[in-house]
């Protein structure tokens, strides 16, 4: 029962240097506050009517005072701003080599997937001492990604990839939480961090036998879902190709008109769920919906693997 | 040039009149304030029960009292809507600052009477809007109606409560505008603005953002209503919309308006500190100015509500800043509050006892918002137990408290009759306490990882949560205790007379309770504010102590 | 002198015309009648002064984007009705005329004088909205009202194709071609509305007015009316220009 903490485990840098920074502002906190009330009860009892004491010349004003108490907050809040923008800062400066792991929420779970090919649900494993950097969406409404032991915090957009990186100093299994109002089961999206080591981490990646990345997956998809059909090279149906059109402009039919959209993650989501809505200048509109009958997460698979498609010239 | 009305028979006051229609149909100030504080009083207490249910069912981890989750997610909706929009914004200004601004500036009524009771009305037909969604079903967006939950997956009565909003809305505005007309073209002959009491100071500072910052807040509800009619896609991403855009619609209201909530609060202080400590107010000048900079710096900090939501880091870093130096004037109205108890002669009535438990609360409170304008430790408790503590600390140890103190200083003036000394006494220690363990607990929580909106939490946090639940137990003796004694007060005769505290200002120098002009003839005013004297607060003592051990 | 009450329950609504009241009624909280008029004054200039900032805000948003995308804007504006326009701004200033003329009456004491003119210029405004109405109809017939039915015309597709580097920056070009529409539209619309609201507003006034409802000739009401009314004028006066005539010579 009386197991409770004072300060949630720190289990990486970030964490020890923003409690460093957290104990500065307790302390002023406390300072100020004991300051205030000791002042009142000091006045309080000393000048409590009837007690005898001199009350004569009750100052009404003193602009050293005042000046006083401006400048000593204004220094001590430049202080404060200095160093947690500091903090701040670094946590959008992920190191150069760390490892990016894909995040989707959804009402109410967190899908994450390895670049490796291991795919999890609520539960993020990471080796000891390596950065991981997030990369993060949402599928419906705004979630946020909370890791108390890492003491970091990112909102997950829809229809935008926010990001969050770590580097665990510590081993062991910590909490995740969803920490923006998210809806009916918003108290039960949370998860656990799992925190390795790096041996550990490893055979944990290969447990279900040497994965297929996420653009493996996706070709995989692409094949079963029949876009192979048309989209490689058939000879009865005349459908675009689709090598290299990633992060490149599309004409888009629009009556007699041609408006230009860009081939984004949206753009080839859209194709798939409504191919109607946007079709390509001189091609016919055939393309069947898959609405329904693909989820978020082979989406996001058949989007990495047309992305992987961009390197190589358009065959003409 | 006409002479001011007269009143004929000296013995009516403003209360006399008891037809229905005379109520209804009222344009005196002191009645619209009396109808106010009978409506906030109403909504304090519906979202308390809310509040009550939330905290019962806190005390276990796992979902075991209410129905399910969205029993619970509604209810901390409409705790925050009711407590907010219906108890909050309208307390102090539109209860105390209605009855007393008129009379402390030494006018007979508001610049225009017919708005201030349209205010009441407008008010009225939004709260019952109010309480029709919470009997109807309620909304479960939470108060701050975040995007794209609230216009595409809600299955609430969204649209009914933007409407609700929206309308309340009105009752502020119309309420700021009128003190601001007021202040400005009937302040009695010598009445200068460094002679106003600082209650009206503060409500002019107050009134300046309820008139700027509202308008905001019903554009934001009226689009978050449109885009859930009609999907117009402002905020919808596959549309091209940017959920985002409704935090800054939203915050650039919402962060003001909690300036609208503790400025009045403010006010109060000013008022009764001075009176008890028997002492002219330290630095009335800064205090009058740092009302005025609070107003306008409270329209630039909205982005700290929002340093993850997905904002530019240099977004962030301006916020930041600005974050800390609007807390500088709040520090200076504390500092000199402080320096008034100085050679006063202090009394402990219970005014004072809840301005002194204002002073100390607020300040934890304000200091705590140092802490959340710390861009890096806010990324760690944003959207925690931390803000929840934090922002009750000002509201309730806060606002609530200022709005009880004024309350009970001016429960004479406004019924003739005084409460029970002992029970007030004792009520504003059980809210001091009670607030305390409800609240300090949730800081920890907070900080610990425990994220606000929760129906079920780990079982480690459970300890802290009993905590305050038991707090919160005592809070709501602390508050029925008020409701009982305040109103069997006025059962008495008004024997109260003009001038129980012996305090300057206006209001204490004509009947109580007043006639319905207020004053019986032209007022001049030749003094300055706050003319007390310790010195001689303490010969009256000395002397009164002679007389009674005679 | 009882009173609480005020002029609420003194003229009750929908009696005939009640007796003329020269002297101006001084609600028992004024000191004197410059006092209850200022106040009155007061209050229309500060509820003026929160409709500057919002429309200010819609202002800076369309000179913003103006400056961002010089050229789509142009092109946009080439499909603004001059004339049409031209034609409101007369008749909005010719209200404005008549608002002031209106005033004037009021503070001669001439009431019928104050009717006449409220009519006119409520008249006026009426032909205001219904140029706007034929206006908002054509330019949505052709395909430029905002939405899922919004179409780049052919030619300044082509204008616009021409001057984008490259076509991530047509796309944005076409994008800020519908925006000038966007803000055309919501502009000119809230505009509109605020002239609605006018119109009702002096067509209450000036059946109160034949009513004599007002005491004192109601030179106070009257003018803060007419406050209201030119507030409305001028913003046009800016909407006009930024809208209508920006780029009318149609040169780079």
């Amino acid at each position: 029962m009386f197991d409770f903490l004072l300060f949630p485990e720190q289990a990486t840098a970030n964490a020890q240097k923003l409690d460093a920074l957290m104990l500065f502002e307790i302390g002023i906190l406390v300072f100020f506050t004991t300051l205030i009330f000791t002042l009142i009860l000091v006045f309080c009892l000393r000048f409590r009517r009837g007690s005898q004491v001199d009350r004569s010349n009750a100052p009404t004003h003193s602009r050293i005072l005042e000046v006083v108490w401006i400048a000593i907050p204004v220094i001590l809040s430049a202080v404060m701003f200095i160093w947690s923008m500091q903090l701040f800062y670094e946590l959008y400066d992920p190191p150069a080599d760390a490892a990016e792991i894909s995040v989707v929420g959804k009402q109410w779970m967190w899908y994450l997937q390895h670049p490796q090919g291991r795919s999890e649900t609520n539960e993020l494993h990471v080796p000891l001492g390596q950065a991981v950097k997030l990369n993060m969406t949402s599928s419906d409404v705004i979630h946020s990604f909370f890791i108390p032991a890492f003491r970091i915090k990112q909102d997950v957009l829809p229809g935008r990839y926010t990001s969050l990186w770590f580097q665990p100093t510590k081993t062991g299994t910590f909490d995740l939480f969803c920490a923006e109002y998210c809806g009916t089961n918003h108290s039960i999206m949370i998860g656990k961090v799992h925190v390795m080591e790096p041996a550990d981490y490893e055979r944990w990646l290969m447990e279900k036998g040497v994965g297929p990345s996420q653009a493996e997956e996706g070709e995989r998809l692409f094949v079963e879902h029949h876009c192979a059909g048309c989209h490689r090279g058939s000879q009865t149906v005349h459908a675009p190709r689709l090598e290299g059109i990633y992060g490149k402009p599309v004409p888009i039919q629009n009556g007699r008109e041609i408006r230009f959209v860009q081939a984004d993650d949206r753009y080839i989501r859209d194709s798939i769920l409504e191919p109607k809505t946007e079709v390509v200048a001189g091609y016919e509109p055939l393309m069947p919906s898959y609405k329904d009958q693909i989820s978020e997460q082979d989406l996001l698979k058949i989007i990495a693997y047309i992305k992987s498609l961009s390197n190589q010239e358009t065959p003409q | 040039m006409s002479a001011p009305a007269i009143d004929a028979d000296h013995h009516a006051d403003y209360l006399t009149e008891h037809t229905v229609k005379s109520w209804l149909l009222t344009g005196d100030h002191k009645r619209i304030g009396i109808m106010f504080m009978i409506s906030v009083t109403i909504f304090f207490f519906v979202g308390g029960a809310a509040a009550t249910l939330m905290r019962l069912e806190l005390m276990t981890p796992k979902g075991d009292v209410l129905a399910s989750a969205d029993a619970y997610n509604r209810l901390f909706t409409m705790h925050g809507v009711i407590m907010i929009f219906f108890f909050l914004i309208p307390a102090i200004p539109a209860v105390l600052g209605n009855f007393f601004l008129p009379i402390m500036i030494g006018a007979r009524d508001m610049a225009f009477p017919k708005l201030n009771l349209m205010s009441w009305y407008v008010y009225m037909i939004g709260g019952i809007l109010g309480i029709w969604i919470l009997i109807f079903g309620g909304v479960d967006t939470g108060w701050t109606f975040y995007t794209p939950f609230s216009t595409m997956y809600s299955n609430t009565m969204v649209v009914t409560a933007a409407l609700a909003v929206f309308i309340t809305g009105f009752s502020s505005i119309l309420t700021g505008m009128n003190m601001i007309v007021t202040v400005h073209t009937m302040r009695a002959p010598g009445m200068t603005w460094f002679r106003l009491p600082l209650f009206v100071w503060s409500h002019y500072a107050t009134s300046v953002i309820q008139v700027l910052g509202t308008p905001v807040l019903a554009i934001s509800v009226v689009l978050v209503a449109l885009e859930r009619i009609f999907r117009v896609g402002i905020f919808d991403p596959a549309l091209g919309g940017d959920p985002v855009l409704f935090q800054h619609l939203f915050w650039f209201y919402s962060h003001p308006a909690v300036y609208i909530m503790v400025l009045p609060a403010f006010a109060v202080v000013s008022e009764i500190i001075p009176c008890f400590a028997r002492r002219p107010i330290f630095g009335y000048r800064f205090i009058a100015f740092s009302s005025i900079a609070i107003a306008v710096f409270s329209f630039l900090v909205w982005g700290h509500h929002m340093f993850v939501s997905g904002q530019s880091m240099y977004a962030g870093a301006v916020f930041s800043v600005l974050s800390f130096l609007v807390a500088i004037p709040s520090g200076i109205k504390v500092f000199n509050w402080t320096a008034t108890l100085y050679k006063g002669s202090i009394r402990f009535d219970t005014p004072m006892l809840y301005a002194l438990g204002f002073i100390g609360l607020f300040t934890i409170g304000g200091l705590t918002g140092l802490m959340l304008a710390s861009l890096a430790i806010d990324v760690h408790v944003h959207d925690t137990y931390f803000i929840v503590a934090h922002f009750h600390y000002i509201m309730v140890g806060g606002a609530v408290m200022a709005y009880m103190g004024g309350i009970h200083f001016w429960w004479p003036k406004m019924t003739g009759r005084m409460y029970p000394e002992f029970w007030g006494k004792l009520s504003a220690l059980l809210v001091f306490v009670g607030f305390n363990v409800t609240f300090l607990p949730q800081f920890l929580l907070g900080w610990l990882g425990m994220p606000r909106r929760y129906f079920e939490y780990r079982p480690e946090f459970q300890v802290l949560n009993v905590m305050s639940t038991a707090g919160a137990s005592i809070l709501a003796v602390g508050y029925l205790l008020p409701l009982i004694y305040l109103l069997l007060s006025l059962r008495h005769p008004r024997t109260a007379g003009p001038n129980p505290w012996g305090a300057t200002g206006l209001e204490w120098q004509i009947e109580s309770p007043p006639t319905s002009h207020n004053f019986h003839g032209p007022v001049l005013v030749t003094c300055e504010p706050y003319m007390y004297s310790p010195e001689e607060a303490e010969r009256e003592y000395a002397h009164e102590q002679l007389v009674h051990n005679a | 002198m009882s009173s609480l009450s005020t002029t609420l329950e003194e003229t009750a609504l929908g009696r005939d015309v009640a007796p003329r009241r020269t002297e101006t009624l001084l609600s028992p909280h004024f000191d004197n009648v410059e006092q209850q008029s200022n106040a009155s004054i007061l209050g229309m200039w500060f509820f003026l002064s929160t409709e500057i900032m919002f429309f200010s805000g819609l202002i800076a948003a369309y000179t913003i984007y103006r400056a961002l995308s010089p050229e789509a804007f142009r092109l946009g504006s080439q499909h603004m009705h001059v004339w049409l326009g031209f034609f409101n701004t007369l008749v909005l200033l010719t209200s404005s005329l008549t608002m002031a003329l209106g005033v004037r009456e009021s503070q001669l004491g001439r009431r019928d004088g104050v009717v006449w003119y409220l009519v006119a210029t409520a008249v006026m405004g009426a032909a205001f909205l219904g140029v706007k109405a034929v206006e908002y109809s054509m330019e949505i017939e052709h395909h430029l009202f905002p939405g899922v039915n919004f179409q780049v015309p052919a030619e300044d597709a082509e204008a616009l194709a021409e001057i984008s580097a490259t076509p991530e920056e047509l796309q944005t070009n076409l994008g800020r071609f519908q925006m000038m529409f966007v803000l055309y539209f919501f502009i000119t619309g809230v505009h509109a509305f605020h002239m609605i609201i006018g119109i009702v507003a002096v067509l209450i006034m000036a059946a109160l007015m034949k009513r004599n409802w007002f005491s004192g000739n109601g030179t106070t009401q009257i003018e803060v009316l007419g406050l209201y009314w030119h507030f409305v004028d001028v913003v046009w006066v800016f909407l006009y220009p930024l809208l209508y005539l920006i780029d009318l010579s149609g040169g780079h």
